[in-house]
């Protein structure tokens, strides 16, 4: 774990107000576990004061590149947006738990379920999954057709489907009414995306899996208890146990979290 | 040589620097980035005599150079913290600040005493300042009454120099500091956070789930100098000086305003190695500007204003 200034090698916006942007430099070498995030510095002043948080969605070691993709959504990310190709950016990372990959054996199969911008962590996973032999299929959902990012890139690594809210491309509906549709069993769930998508599809699903959470952050260490989401198991004194989503985190067994 | 060591009750620091409480856990998540070792000091969070879960979520929002926060004084407890926090906290030669926190005198005091006899304790920090914990109407920061009864008390029973955390959240922050000054405590930390809130415009609805949080950064910077100029004019014990403080210069800042030593709070969640890296660049920043001793500046700005206005007297 450490704070490096990465070398951005390219930026692409490949959907409305969505960036891809690829960055080099030696720390990339540690980014091994799909499924944990950097924390980026935006500015270089006070103000955008807080780092902003944005997963890992792909590796190469080769190039030493980190791959993260990103919506503009505020004035932080924004700041990202407007950034070039040689500029450096100031990254915390490899930060966080990530989805585990030993809970799959060879030949089993792995559904992986992405909304919206909790997609890209979702990437790398299903390239760690596909490399040890598991068979991945993948459900994106999306609002309208022409937010589709990374159907492509998923589809190389398995069966995929594509629901849009409007209809306008693949399935209508939401990701859990593609889940209801295809039959085909599966061992194990992975999902990363808004938390109302989150809670359908852990009711929806047929296994056990994993969920991935977002919460406002300050550290991103797990030092300042800014994160915490609600654990199922024990009780404090107040009847609440947390988790911190920046460092116990931000992957979770289903079970394990209340959402 | 620049002189960096500071001698404050109870403290043997070897420079002026330590994280603020609350914004640097019980030390184990920094310690994976550099050695603590190199700390001045270390302020712990909050500890409360039962494990406190805190508050629900969104507890922190981003505002102009500056952060919202209220966590809520989560912590897993007294018990805890004597049987892990603070043994862990043994493999480290620097002075240990506990900062204790709770709803009533009682708490308080029991939490006080506990843990001003654990052995790497050097001193307390009683947080009577946090803006985010209701207390059945007690206000413990800001009358300065109540907060002498509690400093008597606590000090009747700790073992420690114990340092009262002080709410910039009052009218008259000079006579808070008074009122305890004179209930004996050994010196004071401040400031703590200011009491704000932001709305989310798309919701209406202040994005903070406790909806007010305590704003701290940059943004709360002249506050607190402002406050620390006119609180060290007007008692004898020292001063941990903190609020906003992100470079060297701030430290100059602060420790010219009057704090003996300074508290790192918001800036190590922006820079993971904000500490260590403060205490190397200040050193630089003294040896430029020719100051070859802490102590020298400590108070300077009003220092050097009395003698002025003596001399043209
Ligand atoms: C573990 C994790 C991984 C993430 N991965 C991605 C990703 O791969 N791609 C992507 O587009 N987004 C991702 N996000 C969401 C991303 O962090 C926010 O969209 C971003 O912080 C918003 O910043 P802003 O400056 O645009 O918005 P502003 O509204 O200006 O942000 C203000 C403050 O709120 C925080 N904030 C606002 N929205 C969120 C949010 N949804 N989650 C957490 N903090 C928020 C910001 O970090 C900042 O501190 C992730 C979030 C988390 C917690
Ligand atoms: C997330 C967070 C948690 C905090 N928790 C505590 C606490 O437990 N006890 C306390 O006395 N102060 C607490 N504080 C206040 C800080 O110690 C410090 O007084 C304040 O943040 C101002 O310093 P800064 O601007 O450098 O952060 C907290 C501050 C933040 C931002
Ligand atoms: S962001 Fe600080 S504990 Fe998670």
């Amino acid at each position: 774990m450490i704070v490096e200034q990465l070398r951005i090698t390219g930026q692409e916006e490949i959907a409305p107000r969505i960036y891809r942007m690829t960055l080099e430099g030696d720390s990339v070498q540690t980014m091994t576990e799909p499924g944990q995030f950097v924390h980026v510095k935006v500015s270089d002043g006070i103000d955008p004061l807080l780092r902003r948080p944005i997963s890992i969605c792909d590796v190469s070691q080769d190039k030493q590149e980190l791959t993260i993709i990103y919506r503009a959504e505020g004035r932080g990310t924004r700041l990202l947006a407007a950034k070039k190709t040689d500029d450096t950016l100031d990254v915390l990372g490899p930060l966080g738990q990530g989805f585990p990959l030993d809970s799959l054996q060879k030949g089993s199969t792995a559904l992986l379920v992405g909304g919206g911008v909790g997609i890209p962590p979702l990437y790398y996973l299903a390239k760690k999954l596909v490399k040890r032999g598991v068979n991945v299929r993948t459900i994106l959902g999306f609002r309208q057709s022409e937010d589709i990012f990374l159907q492509k890139e998923f589809r190389e690594l398995g069966d995929i489907i594509v629901t849009t809210e409007d209809g306008s491309k693949g399935v209508h509906g939401f990701v859990t009414d593609a889940m209801n549709q295809a039959e085909k069993p599966y061992d194990s769930f992975f999902t990363c995306g808004p938390v109302p998508m989150l809670r359908a599809v852990k009711a929806a699903a047929a296994s056990d899996g994993f969920i991935s959470l977002e919460e406002r952050m300050g550290c991103g260490v797990g030092a300042c208890l800014a994160c915490v989401c609600e654990a199922s198991d024990a009780t404090s004194q107040e009847g609440k146990k947390y988790r911190k989503i920046c460092s116990d985190g931000p992957v979770f067994r289903a079970g394990e979290v209340v959402i | 040589m620049i002189n960096m060591n500071r001698e404050l009750p109870g403290l043997s620091m070897k420079n002026p620097v330590m994280p603020a409480s609350g914004c640097f856990g019980f030390g184990q998540e920094y310690a994976r980035f550099y050695d603590l070792n190199k700390l001045g000091a270390i302020t712990v969070k909050a500890v409360t005599a039962e494990e406190r879960a805190g508050n629900p979520v969104p507890r922190v929002a981003e505002t102009e150079s500056g952060m919202l926060n209220a966590i809520g004084l989560q912590n897993p407890g007294l018990e805890h913290v004597l049987q892990h926090e603070l043994p862990w906290l043994e493999q480290y030669d620097i002075p240990v600040i506990v900062n204790v926190a709770g709803n009533t005198m009682e708490d308080y005091i029991y939490v006080s005493e506990t843990v001003s006899r654990v052995k790497n304790v050097s001193a307390l920090e009683l947080n009577i300042s946090c803006p985010n914990v209701k207390v059945g109407g007690i206000q413990f920061g800001s009358d300065p009454a109540i907060a002498a009864e509690l400093t008597k008390k606590v000090k009747a029973v700790s073992q420690v120099p114990v340092y009262v955390k002080l709410s910039p959240n009052v009218t008259d922050i000079v006579e808070m500091a008074k009122a305890v000054e004179e209930a004996g405590a050994d010196g004071l930390s401040m400031i703590n956070t200011l009491l704000g809130m932001k709305i989310d415009i798309n919701t209406g609805k202040p994005v903070i789930a406790n909806r007010t949080g305590g704003l701290s950064g940059p943004a709360i910077k002249p506050v607190a100098v402002r406050m620390i100029y006119q609180v060290s004019q007007a008692v004898d014990i020292p001063i941990i000086g903190m609020g906003g403080i992100h470079t060297a210069d701030d430290i100059l800042e602060f420790l010219m305003a009057g704090a003996s030593a300074v508290a790192i709070g918001t800036a190590n969640f922006v820079n993971p190695f904000a500490c260590p890296e403060l205490i190397s660049s200040l050193e630089t920043r003294m040896a430029e500007l020719g100051i070859d001793d802490v102590e020298s500046i400590v108070g300077r700005s009003w220092k050097t204003c009395s003698s002025v206005s003596l001399s043209s007297r």
